[in-house]
């Protein structure tokens, strides 16, 4: 066909900027070695950190048994703890790299044993929930804010601020008071705490179901903690969307409403969201403290409260370990996620 | 030639906390098919109102009334199945800033297929693919670009695809609000010979919306000049550009100095005062505050649009007088 405006038209076209082929890689690449940074940070600190508390560990776990010089001298060798500082630093670094967290000062197990042993109902606690939470609280967002001020919205805002403003550990015990005490002829239907019953073999669909019921309420409460937050945000950033421009282009075309949403402004007002879901991911690992400990779940979070108690400083510097690698590599995620879903921030 | 646009009496009101405000005060316009009709005025004169009115795209709190026929059919009271079909494989829009008016976490090419695979669910992979490639190489930019993301494109290569994406239903009727306003002035010159040139070809209606009357004397069979809500003035482009009967439609055309036209240099541009509040009832003309040839009469009536010679139309009681 025949151009009106001729050459320079061609051109403008045929001049086009390379195509970034290897535009994720090298994006991926950058997100990868950052995290790197942070973790060899992270290792330093998490040494330092717990040199730096106040209090010495011989005398405040002896709790006045080690009553002589030669007990403290010996606890201290022990523990390697009478190296100079750089000596002590290097064995730590070598250690933790190999995997080795050191011994529980209470239990006298290997930490990472600890860890590994407690990382599973967490990980089924908190994961559950997360995932739970992140799901319904989007759909929840995008629901309320693509009819803005309708009965749904005002409805599922003002109930996602309660949930947000209210405790977990209140909330808990209000479901153990209801739903697994009982208050009145209502029977108490769940189990109150614990991971399983003490008699049920975990791995046989009977201990699977007993398993289901001991974590419903747990579940329960932290999703609804946690929902708010995705409401919020996902709400929030698809408001953000909705006076654009190319979803007016979207209409335009003669795509259907839902269609609207659903292929144009819900992409978009994902992103934001995505980091909000990729990091709290991140702090699954960490447990959920106060849950935890209201229903009795053996997690990360309560090994942790358990261990400042002690103190137990290997075991709590092994957590702090985990829990901050874990949160460093959620970031990571979420930022090759980000990546993923927005073309602009890999250029 | 038949009627592709018809416009009839048109009103379009806004709510807002400070009361309404009338964007558009009855307006009556027609494009036949394969002609170009350019829409001229100034900021706020509803221009982009009439844009976004025509396939029903504006705010539900909008208040209308009127017709609006495309194709015969009333854009207004049809069904919403009826509408979107209507939308883009009737008429199509070309919207100002292409990046905003692009999605930009998706590929060009796909946001060229959505209409295509929308409204000939039928085109099987190959033949979209081909389309699409054809719609591009149409607009002056390679095949390959169809990967591209918005923000990888310059503005005038935006501006292309945005064109490309209104032609791909091969509609009867393409409406641009402003096409060229964001572009520097050279991709400006580039992509309006190209959207003209296109329309041409292709035998496409079209409505081109913008402040620029330069702009639109290059390209328009005809020109319709607006004010605050109304047409003030119609009839083909060089008459109107050249001789207007209305003092607004004047005063707009020599604010643009012909290249050329000593006369034009020396001859006072520019108009006194604003525009009136549309949120105020108008009484009278409403150009009769800034007119510089108004008289007592033109306060107490508002001109509607008459015809004064064939194909010229103006809203002015003192067309003809000295």
């Amino acid at each position: 066909m025949t151009l009106v405006a001729g050459a320079d038209l061609v051109q403008e076209g045929a001049a086009p900027r390379r195509p970034r082929g290897g535009g994720f890689g090298r994006y991926a690449l950058g997100k990868v070695l950052g995290s790197l940074g942070s973790l060899v940070f992270l290792l330093v600190v998490n040494f330092f950190l717990f040199r730096v508390l106040p209090g010495d560990p011989a005398r405040t776990l002896g709790r006045g048994r080690f009553t002589t010089e030669e007990q403290l001298e010996a606890f201290n060798r022990n523990y390697g703890l009478d190296q100079p500082l750089g000596e002590q630093f290097l064995t730590y670094l070598r250690n933790t790299l190999s995997g080795d967290l050191g011994v529980s000062l209470r239990y006298r197990v290997p930490v990472s044993d600890l860890i590994v042993d407690r990382l599973g109902p967490t990980l089924l606690l908190v994961g559950t929930s997360t995932l739970l939470a992140a799901l319904i609280g989007i759909w929840l967002g995008i629901r309320g804010a693509w009819r803005r001020g309708g009965a749904f919205d005002r409805f599922s805002t003002s109930a996602s601020l309660t949930l947000y403003s209210m405790p977990e550990w209140w909330l808990g015990l209000l479901l153990i008071a209801v739903l697994a005490v009982g208050i009145g002829p209502l029977p108490g239907l769940f189990p109150t705490g614990g991971l399983h019953s003490v008699d049920a073999d975990p791995w046989s669909v009977a201990g699977v179901l007993d398993t289901a019921r001991h974590l419903a309420l747990p579940v329960l409460t932290l999703t609804l903690a946690y929902l708010a937050d995705y409401a919020l945000v996902m709400r929030s950033s698809l408001l953000d969307e909705m006076g654009e421009d190319y979803l007016t282009t979207a209409r335009a075309k003669g795509l259907r409403d839902v269609a609207v949403r659903n292929r144009h402004a819900v992409p978009n007002a994902l992103l934001p969201t995505t980091t909000v879901v990729a990091l709290n991911f991140g702090f699954v690992v960490a447990g959920a403290i106060t849950v935890e400990t209201v229903f009795s779940i053996p997690g990360l979070g309560l090994l942790a409260t358990e261990a400042l108690s002690v103190p137990d400083y290997w075991v709590l510097q092994g957590t702090f370990l985990v829990a901050s690698a874990a949160v460093i590599l959620a970031n990571l995620a979420a930022n090759l996620v980000y990546g993923l879903l927005d073309p602009r921030v890999r250029a | 030639m038949s009627g592709l646009l018809s416009v009839r009496d048109l009103k379009v009101a806004y709510r807002t906390d400070e009361g309404d405000v009338v964007a558009l005060r009855g307006v009556d316009l027609d494009v036949r098919r394969g002609e170009v009709l350019g829409v001229a005025g100034e900021s706020g004169c509803g221009k982009s109102t009439l844009a976004s009115t025509v396939l029903r795209l504006h705010p539900a709190t909008a208040r209308v009334s009127g017709s609006v026929l495309v194709d015969g059919a009333d854009v207004l009271t049809m069904r919403w199945g009826d509408l979107r079909a209507l939308r883009w494989a009737g008429a199509s829009i070309v919207f100002q800033g292409a990046l905003h008016s692009l999605n930009s976490v998706r590929r060009i090419g796909t946001q060229i297929a959505e209409p295509i695979r929308l409204h000939e669910p039928e085109v099987g992979r190959a033949e979209l693919d081909r389309r699409v490639g054809e719609l591009l190489e149409q607009v002056g930019l390679p095949a390959s670009r169809r990967t591209a993301y918005p923000h990888q494109l310059s503005g005038g290569q935006r501006q292309r695809v945005m064109i490309a994406m209104a032609l791909a239903c091969r509609p009867s009727l393409v409406i641009a609000d402003e096409p060229t306003t964001a572009l520097d002035v050279m991709v400006q010159a580039q992509v309006l010979s190209l959207l003209s040139g296109l329309v041409r070809e292709l035998g496409v209606g079209m409505v081109l919306i913008s402040h620029d009357l330069a702009v639109l004397r290059q390209v328009c069979d005809r020109i319709a000049v607006m004010y605050a809500g109304r047409v003030v003035e119609e009839g083909p482009a060089q008459e109107v550009f050249g001789a207007a009967l209305h003092p607004y439609a004047a005063a707009l055309s020599s604010a643009f100095p012909r290249i050329g036209d000593p006369a034009s240099r020396y001859a006072p541009a520019g108009l006194a005062g604003d525009p009136p509040d549309l949120r105020l009832a108008l009484e009278g003309c409403s150009f009769a505050p800034r007119c510089p040839r108004a008289v007592d009469r033109c306060t107490a009536v508002d001109p509607p649009l008459e015809e004064h010679a064939p194909d010229r139309a103006a809203a002015c009681i003192r067309v003809g007088e000295p």
